[in-house]
């Protein structure tokens, strides 16, 4: 789907995610596009992959138990995609929000692809999400990331290190095999889903500058044109 | 004691679980599916002595009865309301983890698998909500197709008589009171459970659905589900 018919079914907000393995730096960008979006007066919803709490509570105690399978393990994520998106993505988006997201569908399709569930299914599982508006993707070198996450040696959980993928008996190792097939897969989906993709070796400001390059030709629709001169207008009311 | 079925690749209704595409099934998977009130437990009792007695292995399963998450769908059910393609993505989860830790090796190990209903209830509580039946067919692409599956068709008027006489009261979901279909609540489960059965209808030749008349008393509707059942099983050894 191409951005033109995404722009129809979320025809007031603007829907903009961030992808990229663990320490590609896209949580911070997304930060300060976030502040930057709302310094200028508009109205801003920012989610974040695997945080529903009604999911999370029911959730937890099966991750505990490491038992999940890969096809258990993508549905209850989906789950927690689609509470989000039902609660607070889909109708902010009609209310004219500018959504910004940490992860969205290519997280799911990405890491469920490398567990061994088919691209196909994942993809039509999540074929009730909207197409972002832009899909940023931070690409660095595995190594740099692994790198920059594994640094404090923190404690890895679990699925996290993909060690139910049977990679490695060591967590690191398995965690270092596990990224680099996260990363393959966002590669192969680079073009397909046109993400607009961030050298996330360059310096913070630098990238941050390219990514609001992007977002002000988002800007420059006449509807949210709109909206940034009203609240100007309020903002003038000040003192 | 009786033979097991030829072991044969496991059959799938849409790409299936690509890392299990190669285990073989030597056992059958019966599917009975109909509303609550149906018969369906009742059935399922005198159809598990029967076929154990016959010396067939049985495991029975049913919906909302994963140990992962079964507790959780309750107890969300009631905290806060979820949309609807949460709770059904949410009872997919359930199933899948069934399916993969007790039908999918209970029939690699040759057993006969009673299944308390099916993604087929799942499907249809979705659609009636609203959900493209499209999609649901592709979300339970990976469920593994049954060698039988019974609907035990109830006129909805006598499910409301025996689900009243056998609980008390009726079941939140089940009268489809989430659907606001209407204020009464008598009225709103005579709709949503014909909503329902439209939809079982609409199943019936696309999953292979076979009707069972389930007005009938218990004795007789047994009689029907298990001459079908027997000649299957005779059939497939």
């Amino acid at each position: 789907m191409g951005r033109a018919e995404s722009a129809r079914r979320t025809n007031k907000g603007r829907l903009i995610v961030v992808e990229g393995i663990d320490g590609s730096g896209k949580s911070t960008q997304l930060h300060l596009l976030d502040k930057w979006l709302r310094s200028l007066g508009l109205n801003v919803f920012f989610t974040e992959w695997n945080s529903s709490d009604v999911v999370k509570e029911i959730t937890s105690k099966g991750k505990k138990k490491a038992l999940l399978t890969p096809t258990t393990f993508s549905l209850l994520h989906a789950t927690d995609f689609a509470d989000r998106y039902e609660r607070n993505i889909s109708p902010l988006l009609e209310a004219g929000y500018f959504v910004l997201a940490d992860r969205y569908i290519y997280t799911a399709l990405a890491r469920d692809v490398v567990r061994g569930c088919t691209s196909m299914w994942v993809r039509k599982v999540y074929s009730f999400a909207a197409v972002p508006d832009i899909a940023f993707y931070f690409r660095v070198p595995p190594d740099v990331a692994m790198d920059r996450i594994l640094e404090g040696r923190p404690k890895l959980k679990y699925y996290e290190a993909g060690m139910d993928l049977n990679l490695s008996n060591d967590e690191y190792e398995s965690y270092r095999i596990f990224q680099a097939r996260i990363v393959e897969q966002y590669e192969s989906m680079v073009t397909k889903d046109r993400f607009a993709v961030i050298d996330g070796t360059l310096d913070i400001e630098e990238q941050q500058t390219l990514m609001r390059r992007h977002v002000s030709k988002l800007l420059a629709l006449p509807k949210v044109r709109a909206t940034i001169e009203v609240s100007r207008r309020q903002e003038g009311g000040h003192p | 004691m009786t033979q097991q079925v030829e072991a044969h690749p496991l059959r799938f209704y849409g790409d299936g679980i690509s890392y299990l595409k190669r285990l073989e099934s030597k056992g059958s998977l019966i599917v009975i599916e109909g509303p609550d009130g149906s018969g369906r437990s009742s059935q399922i009792d005198l159809i598990t002595s029967h076929l154990e007695a016959a010396g067939h292995a049985v495991l029975t399963t049913g919906l909302k009865r994963s140990e992962l998450i079964g507790a959780g769908i309750l107890e969300a059910k009631h905290k806060l309301p979820l949309g609807k393609k949460t709770l059904a993505l949410f009872y997919a989860a359930d199933f899948a983890d069934q399916l993969e830790h007790k039908i999918i090796p209970a029939l690699h190990a040759g057993y006969v698998v009673l299944a308390d209903r099916y993604i087929y209830t799942l499907m249809a509580r979705s659609s009636v909500r609203g959900i493209p039946r499209s999609w649901s067919h592709d979300l339970f692409g990976f469920a593994v197709k049954p060698d039988l599956v019974f609907y035990l068709d109830v006129p909805p008027e006598e499910l409301f008589h025996r689900v009243f006489q056998k609980y008390g009261s009726l079941d939140y979901y089940e009268s489809g009171a989430d659907m606001g279909l209407s204020d009464d609540l008598h009225e709103s489960f005579i709709l949503y459970q014909r909503g329902i059965a439209k939809e079982f209808k609409l199943m019936e030749s696309k999953y292979g659905i076979t009707r069972i008349d389930g007005g009938r008393g218990i004795p007789e509707v047994n009689q029907e589900l298990q001459k079908r059942i027997d000649g299957y099983l005779r059939s497939s050894r």
